[in-house]
């Protein structure tokens, strides 16, 4: 069976991956991916505490965690749904979703 | 009764200026004729204070704590102030008569009186002080009223310019005019005119000192009245309205000089002869020399100018040379009694001069009038009465007896070079004079001006009138005894070469206005290369104006510097840019740039968990 730290290892592997595709990547439909990648990799540690952190009083672990993770992907799904609302509104502004060329707020 | 009468006098004035100048300012009509009114109520109770036995009125002002004597407002009434106040009083009420006329369509008018109100104030002030910083408070006021009615057409640049020019040039006189009375007080410790010569017997001092002093004093007098090297004002003056010429810079304020060097002479000792022993040589001579050349200069500008008013301003000028001299040569009862008859026939020929003006429509260029004798002939004959006078035309005018006595006092002071030069400014005045009637009054019409002009109103002429009778009769020995200030009577001594000299001088000026200018439609000297140097003032004017350029730049130019370096360069300067600086190195950071932002964000996040799991 996996330990906790094989979980914490592919959730900081996931978090730097989406970090390197937010920093690297111009398309910004991509960098709202790696976003989500890194709230993933976020929920993938705050489950794998709750998994193996187990309670003093019994044997049971913290279900608090998990419980949390289930309200980070709720509001996830509405953040999605503005976010994405944002790139449509943006689209239609600019006619890009090029990063390199949003530059209006350089100062 | 006494008491009140002098503080009417001083006092009737200022409430003049200060209703019209609260509540009077919209009603013309009624702010001139209140104004006049003060005028003449204060010239009545002169009037009835005259014969009366007064001694002064004091009234303690302010006390300086540790300092045993006060700083009064007080109103001294002796012989030389009840006859002065009767100058001021006498040509105060004639001018704001003749001002009712001459002023009548001005649009300001409640302004221009109010002005004049201020002005009888504060010259009622100059002449009844009893010390030195009363004298000062109203000296600076007559400055003050001077400046406000010289400006009264301040929509004028020029006339603009004229007024401040008088009061700058006046505020160098008045400093050295501040530091002479704290140097007096320093040596005789009072104020106070009366205290004067008691202080000066009980303190030591040194003569020398005593001598600065005085000059420094007199500094005050070369700035109001118009002394060389600070002349040039009173020209400039002449942009005011012409009752104003006649007022302050003809008849009063001008011969304030006189009258406080006057006032400063009586209080040293009553006896004039002791002021030889009393003051050092170099003082009284520096003053009557400053008097002799400005005398001289003055009449040799005046022979050339073309503007009546501004002949009348430099024979001022002249005349108050004069009476400077006559101080200078410690004979103050001279100089005190030609500005007793000098005021009357000056006001009375700048009243005259206000009425051609007026008539000819406000042309004031002599050689575009001419004739002016067949269409003004009141005018014509008062002007004459007015010019005879101060010419000094033997025995029937006034202007004759004071300035005999003048004369006498170069003569018999064995001042031969200043009795010459009095003796020539005799002869320049008549010429000067005599070029003037004969140009503006006799001959042809030269002008439409001249040809369309008619004779003036009442209102103007009965103080023409007046002010005539006066210039013939205030010299007179009964008159003179009776109102004069300070007047000593003189037999007039048939043998005294100095009597024939001035009759001699007056010929010979009068021969050759009459050869030059008797028949001729312009100057005959306009080409000449001296004559057009005393057209040009000496180009005194514009000496100064180059020196206080040069002067003026320089300093200018060091403050620029300093401005520059450390207040621009380091100070406000330097403070700015740092601030800009550290603004535009913010800058930097708001790159517009999404991939620079999630950079800087991992790299925070990263140090962020570095610092709180490895670090602490």
């Amino acid at each position: 069976m996996a330990s906790l730290n094989d979980y914490l290892f592919i959730s900081g592997l996931l978090f730097a991956i989406g970090l390197a595709g937010v920093i690297i990547r111009r398309n910004i439909i991509v960098i709202f991916m790696c976003l989500e990648l890194m709230l993933a990799a976020a929920s993938l540690t705050l489950v794998a505490f709750s998994r193996f952190h187990a309670s003093s009083e019994s044997t049971l672990p913290h279900y608090d965690g998990q419980v949390f993770v289930f309200f980070i992907i709720t509001v996830a799904a509405a953040e999605v749904a503005v976010g994405l609302a944002i790139i449509v509104a943006l689209y239609r502004a600019r006619q890009t979703i090029n990063v390199e060329d949003l530059t209006s707020m350089r100062g | 009764m006494i008491p009140f009468l002098a503080w009417l006098l001083l006092l009737a004035p200022l409430l003049s200026a200060a209703a019209i100048h609260l509540y009077f300012r919209k009603n013309q009509t009624l702010s001139s004729l209140i104004s006049t009114g003060s005028a003449a109520l204060g010239f009545v109770s002169a009037l009835i204070l005259l014969p009366m036995d007064t001694g002064s009125v004091r009234f303690d002002w302010i006390t300086i704590p540790g300092w045993n004597s006060q700083i009064q407002i007080g109103l001294e009434l002796d012989k030389l102030a009840k006859g002065m106040m009767l100058v001021v009083t006498g040509v105060g009420v004639l001018v704001h008569i003749f001002s009712l006329a001459y002023m009548e369509k001005d649009e300001s008018k409640a302004r221009y009186f109010c002005g004049l109100s201020l002005f009888m104030f504060s010259m009622t002030g100059i002449v009844l002080a009893t010390n030195f910083i009363m004298m000062f408070i109203f000296w600076e006021l007559v400055g003050l009223s001077s400046y406000l009615l010289i400006g009264h057409w301040f929509q004028k640049d020029s006339a603009a310019d004229a007024a401040k020019k008088a009061f700058l040039t006046n505020r160098i006189g008045d400093f050295g005019f501040m530091i002479g009375i704290l140097m007096l007080w320093g040596i005789a410790g009072t104020f106070d005119f009366a205290g004067l010569a008691p202080g000066l017997a009980e303190n030591t001092h040194s003569a020398t000192l005593l001598g600065i002093a005085v000059l420094c004093i007199f500094a005050g007098a070369i700035g109001k009245s118009a002394q060389a090297p600070l002349h040039v004002w009173l020209p400039d003056a002449m942009e005011g309205p012409t009752p104003v010429s006649a007022l302050i810079h003809a008849a009063t304020m001008v011969a304030a000089g006189v009258y406080m060097m006057a006032r400063l002479f009586i209080s040293l000792t009553p006896d004039f002869a002791e002021l030889a022993t009393l003051l050092p040589t170099f003082s009284y001579t520096t003053i009557a020399w400053v008097g002799g050349i400005t005398a001289l200069l003055a009449a040799l500008m005046a022979t050339q100018q073309d503007d009546i008013k501004k002949v009348l301003a430099y024979s001022t000028l002249s005349q108050l040379g004069y009476m400077v001299m006559a101080v200078g040569l410690l004979k103050p009862e001279a100089g005190m009694f030609h500005l007793f008859t000098h005021a009357w026939f000056k006001a009375l020929l700048f009243l005259g001069s206000g009425a051609v003006i007026y008539a000819c429509h406000h042309q004031q260029n002599i050689w575009k009038m001419g004739g002016l004798r067949k269409t003004m002939p009141i005018t014509t004959i008062t002007f004459l009465i007015g010019t005879a006078a101060l010419a000094g035309f033997p025995i029937i005018t006034a202007g004759f007896w004071s300035k005999e006595q003048v004369l006498e006092a170069a003569f018999y002071g064995n001042n031969m070079p200043l009795f010459i030069i009095a003796t020539a400014v005799a002869c320049l005045t008549t010429f000067y004079m005599l070029r003037l009637f004969f140009v503006a009054f006799l001959g042809k019409h030269r002008s439409d001006d001249a040809k369309n002009s008619k004779e003036v109103g009442p209102l103007m002429k009965i103080p023409l009138i007046i002010l005539a009778v006066l210039a013939v009769i205030a010299g007179f020995k009964p008159i003179a005894e009776t109102i004069a200030p300070l007047f000593e009577y003189h037999e007039i001594n048939l043998r005294s070469p100095a009597l024939w000299a001035s009759i001699g001088s007056i010929l010979v000026g009068a021969a050759a206005a009459a050869l030059l200018y008797l028949r001729s439609d312009k100057d005959p000297l306009e080409n000449n290369p001296v004559a057009k140097l005393f057209r040009n003032k000496f180009y005194i004017d514009e000496g100064y104006a180059k020196v206080v350029k040069f002067g003026q730049d320089a300093v200018a130019a060091f403050i620029h510097f300093f401005d520059e370096l450390f207040i621009g360069g380091l100070f406000a300067g330097g403070l700015a840019r740092s601030a800009s600086g550290v603004g535009k190195l913010f800058t930097r950071l708001q790159s517009g740039n999404l991939h620079g932002y999630s950079l800087i964000f991992g790299v925070g996040v990263l140090l962020l968990i570095y610092l709180t799991v490895f670090a602490s």
